[in-house]
């Protein structure tokens, strides 16, 4: 088994080739990917929230989607990784609990990956895949040698993307 | 702005232990009705845990878990998410319909039932605090989740992470014979309700 580098929840890594990166139990929240790959340098960060816009405890910026994608970004660049290589894949934002109710907090999975879509636009980064939305959690891991992205469920099948 | 679990002194933290302590007595009282058994409980653990820390609780954010998430609406607004352990969510669906299954694998059946213990304890939690606080509170109709815990947990914590990095829970244990059910309460106050909780109780 190659080494397995774990994201936590308002987390962010990097890794070289052959590295993995990994995070578990996605739930509203959103895994974002980013690949080179010449390179092969890639990134991954789990973000809670769309904006840290008006939130008063906003230091961690691997927290929030718009502010967490600039910095990895920013940290695979310092890495050696070519701005314009970058493709992303994300996965996440589901919805745990059902209600009939359609208020913000509960919608926040969608609200997530919508402001994540936002940044990967503003940045001028593809996105090339994603597996979200649903009501059930996600383990996924990044195989930086391939670029791919393998996505595990309870109940839901694996996939890769 | 809203208070986060951060700004809370040593006495505002007692006086919600209490809280806990009172409602999951009510609540073991009501399961113990339900089911015609004496149930104990340990006194209730009240806990400030960063973000990263509180899927260990239950054994990691991969591990199976049941969510039961409710709406509370009334003079305060919020929310509250029971969790229980799959192997105590057995214990409990075993005791509810009196059998003896060994198997951790839920049916329609087990979930519906857990859906209504849920109801009933958050029920009793929220009519004690109602009492003590003399506030109003409506529970509304419970959702259940059986997924992993990160993906659970991302639910409460999403919602503590809009003021804060922290998430306070109640563990709470009942004990039926020689049997243990553990389960995790998350009271989330949504915003500005945190602070009328707290001045209904005179702590602030």
């Amino acid at each position: 088994m190659t080494d397995l580098t774990k994201v936590g929840m308002a987390d962010m890594n990097t890794v070289y080739s052959p590295g993995i990166l990994t995070t578990l139990g996605l739930g509203s929240c959103v895994g974002i990917c980013l690949y080179d790959s010449s390179t092969k340098i890639s990134g991954l960060v789990h973000v809670m929230l769309p904006s840290s816009e008006q939130i008063k405890n906003n230091s961690n910026t691997a927290k929030f989607a718009d502010t967490g994608i600039v910095k990895l970004m920013e940290d695979m660049l310092k890495m050696g990784a070519k701005r314009s290589r970058i493709v992303s894949k994300i996965a996440g934002g589901s919805q745990m609990f059902n209600f009939n109710d359609t208020s913000d907090i509960m919608r926040i999975g969608t609200r997530n990956v919508a402001a994540t879509k936002e940044t990967l636009r503003m940045l001028n980064i593809p996105l090339i895949a994603e597996d979200t939305g649903g009501n059930y959690g996600r383990t996924i891991e990044l195989y930086s040698e391939t670029g791919i992205l393998l996505i595990k469920t309870i109940g839901y099948g694996m996939k890769q993307i | 702005m809203g208070i986060s679990i951060e700004e809370l002194n040593s006495l505002q933290i007692d006086v919600l232990r209490e809280i806990g302590n009172i409602g999951a007595g009510n609540a073991a009282t009501a399961l113990s009705k339900m089911i015609s058994k004496r149930i104990d409980m340990d006194v209730p653990k009240v806990n400030i845990l960063e973000f990263r820390n509180v899927a260990e609780l239950v054994g990691g954010p991969e591990v199976e878990v049941i969510g039961i998430y409710f709406k509370v609406t009334g003079d305060i607004t919020g929310s509250i998410l029971f969790l229980l352990e799959k192997k105590s969510a057995r214990l409990l669906t075993n005791l509810l319909m009196s059998r003896q299954l060994e198997e951790e694998e839920m049916d329609e059946m087990d979930l519906s039932a857990l859906q209504e213990v849920g109801n009933i304890l958050s029920g009793s939690y929220l009519s004690s605090l109602s009492a003590l606080t003399n506030l109003n509170l409506i529970v509304s109709v419970p959702s259940l989740a059986l997924d992993m815990a990160g993906a659970i947990l991302s639910v409460p914590i999403i919602l503590f992470g809009q003021v804060g990095d922290k998430v306070m829970l109640i563990e709470t244990d009942f004990i039926e014979g020689i049997n243990h059910v553990k389960g995790n309460f998350f009271l989330i106050p949504d915003e500005d309700s945190f602070e009328i909780l707290l001045k209904s109780l005179g702590v602030i």
